[in-house]
């Protein structure tokens, strides 16, 4: 007998000026892994805040063990057994991460908190689960991977039988997504459910048991994972074909752009996070930086784009130096830069669209004459980017804030996109993007680099790394482990490279 | 077993590179103390019970902002909520000729006030400091309408000694001789500390305060939270208010809280929203304000008082220097609270 533990029936859920969900419905059985893909914008986040209680449907009911229910807020939705790790995490920056594990959930000693004994309860998840983790850490301290496992445990701790997982492979390098599924794997045996939301379609054939797809706020269609494959899915997501292989033409290097010498970056306890490295890139040349998270890459962008300083060695951007040179004056350099983390670095969130697509020129013209801001021309510059790089919003006049998940990545790159520019230094620029957004994305890349453009791609998606680029460096433990011709090496081989293995 | 040593070592070093300012200043005052008591017991201990005296509405004041802040909400308005409340208590206490009535009527007062601030900020969403500035405006307005010149209330609050205690050389007559606000204000600090970092209930404020949505995702009720505490910080301005009219005055006077609501906000920064440091913070502004009261009264000096009026503020402007260590806000406050935001 198959068993139904949720149900949601013709939900719909508007927001000014869209319906993010048009009358959806859909089955979640039990001891299942059932995946719910759609483009950037379908609506997937909405209907999952709504089953967790943090948006009210307009319309539309909920069932839970065939049993109707109200949702009315997170509260009854963890009563009810259900747990949600959200897109954009939810964890308190200065608290240690037990203390966000038991939030909400906490235990007490008469009038005391105590920790003494969730910690002991943690600790043998964290065990059972593999997940190695310090429970004693600042949060915002700690790579993005690992504050991915602080929701899952999050959630693991308070026992939940529906697991909603938000994208939780977009921000994972592979190893750690093997990882999440060997644990997804688990709780399915131990009898839970889970509702995974990717965009990766390979992800989804490898791991679902049952798909349904959303498009502009409602279902059209659901599959099962050994009937479909990636080329069907994709075209059922974005509702065309999509050319799921990149066709460019061999690069032809020209003159230096970006020349990095002996760079040494330490992080602000000390510690020697990239570590006397030294490359170039030339004029219509993509570099693709690989490496695990962690291994200097953050360090190493956010070093030569002016956002931390560097302890030696020079960075000359057009045979000009840039060591240390500041943010804005990178940018008059003439490069863009887009940033690892969409929601903390080179946005303003409370900001309308139209204002954070000006956010690097808005000082110049035609957006500011003599000082004073030109609205027309900043509405009409950020309505024509929204267009074309299809951000789903009802108005660029709507704060940034609003947008959904992958909205927030076009947005961002969008702006970039758009200026003169000869160095483009872009750090994870399609992550949590749909697969038509990034066919759109690795295009403009690519048009990028045979304009003229120097490129550097860093990205933990290695199959990203190899279309992408023409040379490819590997980072270990801060250090440039190899530089090898895209052409020339196997998927596997830099991935032995990544983990540290020379030959 | 060594590495955990090590560690150790290196985190009380940390510890002392981040605040030997602190310290030292601390140090120095002792060493002043102590020279100072040796030559002259009497005016020392007159200028640190006057240290405390002048440093207990601030204390108190400044744990009203950081219960309120620490949750999310700015409150400019402590100044209005210590001045109404100030008014209430004298008046009760006036009518009835009973102390008790009165505290508690100018506790119940702030928490009023409390009140009207979370009902501005949480449900109307008004800009918070609009808010406490409607508070001080209608403090000011209020008092000042149905003040009355001549009414008195006959005895102000008394000091209790607390038996041998009170005897000790120096501490004595400066820590264990004082009125029953003053006693309460010492034992608010260590329950506000606790119940911050050592229960269910801090957690939850320092959670909402930070990053309420996160809170709201594991199911804690965001405005519940800053509405009480919203309520209780009113009722710590309230027993300011309190203090100032029925224990160091004796009588109301026209705004006569004087700015301390808001030196009480300059407190809490200065104790990076912390009980213990907003006390550290208290006692430096009122051992500066105490000094300046006896070099201008001894005349011991001959420098015009104007310059000698400064000194708390010199002094304030230095410390501060000294501590530029980081201090940052609670994240969200200041920001309203939108459910599908
Ligand atoms: N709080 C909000 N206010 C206004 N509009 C919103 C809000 N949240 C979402 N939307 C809009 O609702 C639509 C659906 O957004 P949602 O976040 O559900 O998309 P998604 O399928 O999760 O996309 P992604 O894959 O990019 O995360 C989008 O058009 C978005 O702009
Ligand atoms: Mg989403």
């Amino acid at each position: 007998m198959v068993n139904t533990v949720l149900e949601v029936q013709n939900i719909t859920k508007r927001f000014p000026g869209v319906i993010a969900n048009d009358s959806i419905s859909f089955k979640l059985n039990k001891g299942e892994i059932h995946a719910l893909l759609g483009e950037n914008g379908a609506g997937k986040s909405t209907l999952m805040n709504v089953i967790y209680g943090l948006y009210k449907p307009d319309e539309g009911q909920i069932f839970i063990n065939e049993e109707a229910v109200e949702v009315q807020n997170p509260h009854d939705a963890i009563a009810r057994g259900i747990g949600m790790v959200h897109q954009h995490f939810m964890l308190v920056p200065v608290f240690t991460v037990l203390e966000n594990i038991v939030l909400g959930s906490e235990t007490t000693n008469g009038p005391s908190l105590n920790l003494r004994s969730p910690r002991k309860d943690i600790q043998k998840i964290i065990d059972q689960f593999n997940l190695d983790i310090d429970l004693d850490t600042i949060t915002e301290d700690l790579p993005v991977g690992i504050q991915q496992r602080v929701e899952i445990i999050k959630a693991l701790y308070r026992q939940v039988d529906i697991l909603v997982l938000d994208e939780p492979t977009a921000v994972l390098t592979p190893q750690e997504v093997d990882d999440l599924f060997k644990i997804m794997r688990s709780l399915v045996d131990q009898g839970k459910s889970i509702i995974f939301i990717t965009h990766k379609l390979k992800e989804v054939i490898e791991i679902a048991d049952q798909i349904t797809v959303i498009r502009r706020g409602k279902v059209v269609g659901s599959a099962k994972p050994d009937e479909a494959d990636q080329q069907s899915l994709a075209t059922m997501m974005v509702g065309r074909d999509v050319d799921m292989h990149l066709h460019k033409k061999k690069a032809e290097p020209k003159e230096m752009i970006l020349e990095v010498n002996n760079l040494v970056v330490k992080d602000a306890n000390g510690n020697v996070e990239v570590d006397d490295v030294s490359f170039e890139i030339k004029a219509g040349e993509i570099v693709g930086i690989a490496g695990v998270q962690g291994n200097g890459q953050t360090e190493l962008v956010n070093a030569l784009v002016g956002m931390i300083p560097t302890e030696s060695g020079t960075v000359k951007i057009n045979g000009l130096p840039a060591t240390n040179a500041s943010p804005r004056k990178v940018t008059e350099m003439g490069s863009a830069h887009i940033p690892e983390d969409r929601l903390k670095d080179g946005r303003v969130l409370p900001f309308t669209i139209a204002d954070n697509m000006v956010l690097n020129t808005y000082y110049l013209e035609p957006f500011a004459k003599s000082g004073i801001r030109q609205q027309e021309e900043i509405k009409e510059f950020a309505v024509d980017l929204v267009e074309k790089f299809d951000v789903r919003t009802p108005s660029a006049e709507n704060t940034a804030s609003s947008l959904s998940g992958g909205n927030h990545q076009k947005e961002i790159d969008a702006r970039e996109f758009s200026r003169p520019i000869n160095l483009l230094i872009a750090a994870q620029p399609t992550r949590g993007l749909d697969v038509g957004s990034i066919e759109y994305i690795h295009h403009r890349i690519i048009e990028k680099r045979d304009e003229g453009c120097a490129v550097m791609v860093v990205s933990t998606e290695l199959d990203e790394i190899m279309e992408l680029s023409d040379r490819i460096i590997v980072m270990f433990n801060g250090k440039i482990i190899d530089t090898v011709n895209a052409d020339e090496i196997t998927k596997e081989q830099v991935g032995l490279l990544m983990a540290g293995v020379t030959a | 077993m060594t590495d955990k040593n090590n560690n150790q070592d290196n985190k009380f070093l940390k510890h002392l590179k981040k605040n030997w300012a602190k310290y030292t200043v601390g140090i120095l005052l002792i060493v002043a103390i102590l020279y100072n008591y040796d030559r002259d017991p009497k005016v020392t201990q007159a200028v640190l019970a006057s240290m405390v005296r002048h440093s207990t509405p601030l204390v108190l004041g400044a744990l009203c902002g950081l219960i309120g802040e620490r949750s999310g909400i700015i409150n400019i308005g402590i100044e209005g909520q210590m001045l109404i409340s100030a008014f209430a208590a004298f008046m009760t206490t006036a009518y009835t000729g009973n102390i008790i009535f009165g505290v508690v009527l100018g506790i119940l007062t702030g928490m009023f006030m409390g009140y009207l601030l979370a009902i501005m900020s949480i449900a109307l969403k008004l800009d918070q400091i609009i808010g406490g500035t409607v508070l001080n405006i209608l403090a000011l307005g209020i008092t000042s309408y149905f003040y009355q010149v001549g009414l008195s209330m006959g005895q102000k609050i008394l000091p209790i000694p607390l038996g041998k205690l009170a005897d000790l050389p120096l501490v004595g007559r400066v820590l264990f001789n004082n009125p029953p606000i003053t006693y309460t204000t010492f034992i608010l600090v260590f329950v506000v500390h606790y119940i911050l970092f050592h229960t269910k209930w801090g957690l939850r404020t320092r959670a909402v305060g930070e990053h309420p949505r996160a809170a709201d995702t594991v199911g804690v009720d965001v405005f519940k939270i800053r509405y009480v505490n919203l309520i209780i910080a009113g009722g710590v301005a309230g027993l300011a208010g309190s203090f100032l009219s029925l224990e160091a005055v004796g009588s109301f006077e026209r705004a006569m809280t004087n700015g301390r609501g808001f030196v009480a906000l300059a407190v809490m920064i200065f104790g990076r929203w912390t009980p213990f440091g907003a006390w550290g913070a208290a006692l430096l502004f009122g051992f500066a304000s105490a000094m300046q009261t006896q070099i201008n009264f001894s005349g011991a000096l001959d420098i015009p008082y104007q310059f000698i009026s400064m000194l708390p503020y010199l002094l304030t402007i230095v410390v501060l220097a000294g501590f530029v260590g980081r201090s940052r806000a609670p994240a969200a406050s200041g920001v309203p609270y939108e459910k599908e935001g």
